[in-house]
């Protein structure tokens, strides 16, 4: 059975710096970071103290809130720091690896109940892959969800492609699948552009959609409003196609196994690419990062800056490397033509030039300024909502509003092509995510 | 460069860092801001409000060069002065600079200190704004009423409300109605269309009142439309009337370029028209006017106000469904007030200017309709 979905709205940014399908090298991390941060929604508790010894899927952390949420090592290793930023904030833990890779058996055996699946994931530390919408938050234990989603394809700039990074992995997938069907019934989604070829199309258990369009067309969040809009007091939950296969490796060997394929992208990459290499990598480890460029952990959208010091975030497998734009062009707005600069807008002309890929950098080409052009935000969003409407709610912070005009099917994530088209250089996604933030406190 | 004009004098701690706003517009004028994004995506499109607002500009270009020439070519032809083109032009050309010397620095001097009042970065919103009015009002208009009328509008219409993107009504019209109402006997009637002022031939010599065709066919019909200007005159502009508005060819080029560029909504433009043409056509039909119903798109300030007025972003509907019914009411109301209004027969401005204050009910019917729509599509899922 499967659906399509065809959608028309959207951009594709054209950033030069693809990753080519080859995996240039396998990192065996010295050190790799836990992060309390990657979770949204986690207020953790430490598990561990400084020289524990850990095996790969040994605790080191657990949710305040909620204790049976386990959050665990990749690796075996001894923990070699705890690091702490303001008012004592966890922010990492160090597991210094030993080398050895031992790792917890959890039994290899595929759960028979939706309790008994549920339990694995608490235990094997990858109830944090699972995110709950409304709010895009850690996925609640004692909920169940309408459905579960996964979109098997990222069409965000310079994404990973997961028919490379996940090749050889369906019965993984398929073991994953089969876990989540458990819980909820399994919606899959797969790009239409590789429909026929797609390791995807095989997975059975699960609603398959085949879908098509421009970004953000692959965001679950987008896909989920077409297929089934989250309405008030519905939950459902998403997944990465990354992070399902790791549920079913666990599923199938007992074992757990973060190893991933991460794509090296961006202009500003000496060497673009895949790297073999565990969430809480070094960045050091997986590219060089020359001067005065910024490391984004994901894509140039929704990426988190990771900086040269910092360490591979659970859910990324994506690392994109631009300039920081600190140049300042002389009469940048007023040239008729910029050739170095995109603009998805006409009133330049990056139109006559449509497969060109560009050096884009950091800069952000303007100044704020209040909201006028808006058309070109409905431009970029393939939903059926109204985004100004919903911005300007998330701004006066108008609770009902909020939730008419579809608060509970966004996240910042589905609007990041806002930031970008926006002539009043406006922060769409830190606005969405306000107002999530403030639908998370009133509705609690 | 401005980087050495900048120094820590205007910067933060610095004596003069309150002019920041000030010296900001100027260095941001000359170079894009070495800002870098802090949050949110880390790249962004080129396409900045300056670079907007300018793309309006350009487009209003062939509308002023055809208004300017179009000036001496009126003063020409009714007081038989029999000057040749280029003459005509730089007639134009002179009487209109002032016009755009008053508008701009009244305006910015405005726009400069109230950004100055509020800390922030100057907006480019005027620079539409202040090349809008010289093209609206008469030629002659005195220029301390075109300051009050453009200080007016700047204060009360857009920085009360916060500046450029917060304002209800489009300001080059409330300067424009500014005039209208405070001043009507430079605003309005058959002698205020054509210059004389600044022709020494002319010192001492009453204006001879020359009508605009609006004017004309309110009073005597199309008959007498007829007798003075030809469908074509009109279409190609060669009539009197504010000095943007006359020359349909020379809007066309502006239209087209803000549709392209995506800076305008063709569907407001395209909505008005078929506004205009249906009330015209129906006025036809009840016998208000003889005017057949594409007359009501050549004269007057119609298209001009369908094209760079009506589609002003911030004043105009939001919702691609309000643009519509947006458009087409500006249209429609302007033609009415045209058809059905025995005192006034320029119906554009007003017709605009309601319509703003309408916009944000309109969106508002538009949104709620859609959220309700999802709400019952929720019950039957």
């Amino acid at each position: 059975m499967s659906n399509n979905l065809a959608l028309k709205k959207g951009l594709d940014i054209p950033v030069k710096g693809a990753a080519a399908r080859e995996v240039i090298k396998t990192v065996v991390p010295d050190v790799v970071a836990v992060k309390p941060t990657d979770y949204k929604g986690l207020v953790p508790r430490l598990l561990v103290k400084e020289g524990d010894h850990v095996l790969a899927g040994s605790p080191v952390m657990a949710d305040k809130m909620r204790p049976e949420i386990l959050f665990t090592s990749p690796v075996s290793g001894t923990v070699s720091a705890i690091v702490r930023g303001e008012k004592r904030k966890l922010l990492a833990v160090l597991v210094k690896a030993d080398g050895k890779q031992e790792a917890v058996d959890f039994g290899a055996k595929a759960p028979e109940t939706a309790a008994d699946a549920k339990q694995l994931l608490l235990n094997a530390g990858l109830w944090g892959a699972l995110i709950q919408r409304p709010y895009g938050i850690m996925a609640q234990p004692d909920v169940t969800p309408k459905a579960i989603f996964v979109s098997s394809f990222n069409t965000a700039p310079l994404a990973a492609d997961t028919d490379f990074t996940l090749d050889g992995e369906l019965l993984d997938i398929q073991a994953g699948v089969n876990l989540l069907a458990k819980i909820a019934p399994v919606h899959l989604s797969i790009n239409k552009a590789v429909e026929a070829s797609t390791l995807f199309h095989k997975v059975e258990g699960a609603v398959l959609h085949v879908v098509s369009g421009k970004h953000p067309a692959g965001n679950v969040g987008v896909q989920i409003s077409h297929i089934a809009p989250i309405q008030k007091g519905e939950t459902v939950w998403t997944v990465s196609p990354v992070l399902l296969a790791a549920i079913g490796h666990v599923v199938n060997t007992g074992k757990l196994n973060l190893c991933r394929k991460v794509a090296v992208t961006g202009p500003a990459a000496e060497k673009t690419g895949y790297v073999v290499a565990l969430p809480g990598t070094p960045v050091k480890d997986l590219t060089s990062v020359p001067e005065n460029v910024r490391v984004i952990g994901g894509d140039v959208l929704t990426g988190e800056t990771l900086g040269a010091d910092g360490y591979l975030g659970f859910f990324q497998d994506q690392v994109t490397l631009i300039r920081e734009g600190y140049e300042r062009e002389w009469f940048g707005w007023a040239k008729p033509i910029r050739t170095k600069v995109h603009s998805s807008s006409w009133a330049y002309f990056s139109w006559l030039t449509p497969k060109k890929k560009y050096n884009m950098d950091t800069n952000l080409h303007g100044g704020p300024r209040a909201f006028v052009e808006t058309k070109c935000f409905e431009d970029v969003t393939p939903m059926d909502i109204f985004p100004i409407y919903l911005i300007k709610a998330c701004l006066a912070g108008d609770i009902e509003k909020m939730e008419k005009f579809g608060i509970y099917e966004v996240l910042p994530e589905d609007l990041a092509l806002c930031d970008y088209v926006d002539p009043s250089k406006n922060e769409i996604q830190a606005i969405i995510q306000k107002g999530i933030d403030l639908m998370i406190k009133e509705m609690a | 460069m401005a980087d050495e004009k900048k120094p820590g004098l205007f910067n933060k701690g610095g004596k003069l860092y309150w002019l920041h706003s000030s010296i900001d517009a100027f260095d941001t004028f000359l170079r894009v801001p070495g800002t870098v994004t802090a949050k949110g995506a880390h790249v962004r499109d080129g396409i900045d409000l300056k670079r907007v607002m300018i793309m309006v500009v350009i487009a209003l270009v062939p509308a002023a060069l055809f208004g300017m020439y179009n000036v001496g070519l009126q003063t020409s032809t009714l007081y038989n002065l029999e000057w040749g083109f280029w003459h005509m032009f730089f007639y134009g050309l002179l009487r209109m600079l002032p016009l755009f010397v008053v508008s701009y620095v009244v305006g910015l001097a405005i726009e400069f200190g109230s950004a100055q009042i509020r800390g922030e970065e100057v907006n480019e919103g005027y620079l539409v704004t202040g090349f809008l009015i010289p093209l609206i009002v008469p030629v002659d208009v005195p220029l301390w009423m075109l300051a009050l009328a453009v200080a007016f509008s700047v204060i009360f219409v857009k920085e009360v409300f916060g500046g450029t993107g917060m304002n209800i009504w489009n300001p080059a019209l409330v300067a424009r109605a500014f005039l209208f109402f405070s001043y009507p006997s430079s605003m309005s009637g058959s002698s205020v269309w054509v210059s004389k002022t600044w022709v020494p031939e002319l010192k001492g010599i009453d204006a001879i009142s020359s009508a605009t065709p609006l004017a004309i066919a309110h009073d005597g019909g199309l008959q007498a439309l007829d007798a003075q200007y030809s469908f074509m005159d009109m279409f190609w502009g060669f009539i009197p009337g504010s000095t943007g508005e006359t020359c349909v060819v020379a809007i066309l080029i502006g239209a087209f370029l803000l549709i392209w560029t995506g800076v305008a909504s063709w569907k407001i433009m395209v909505s008005s028209v078929a506004g205009g043409l249906l009330i015209g056509w129906l006025g036809q039909l009840a016998g208000a006017t003889e005017l057949p119903c594409y007359y009501q798109l050549v004269m007057g300030g119609f298209l001009f106000g369908s094209v760079f007025m009506a589609t002003d972003p911030v004043t105009a509907a939001q919702t691609e469904t309000g643009k519509w019914i947006y458009g087409f009411l500006v249209g429609a109301l302007a033609v009415v007030v045209r058809l059905w209004n025995p005192g006034y027969m320029e119906g554009m401005m007003l017709a605009i200017l309601f319509m703003n204050t309408m916009a944000p009910l309109i969106d508002h019917c538009v949104v709620s309709v859609h959220t309700g729509r999802r709400a019952k599509k929720a019950l039957t899922a």
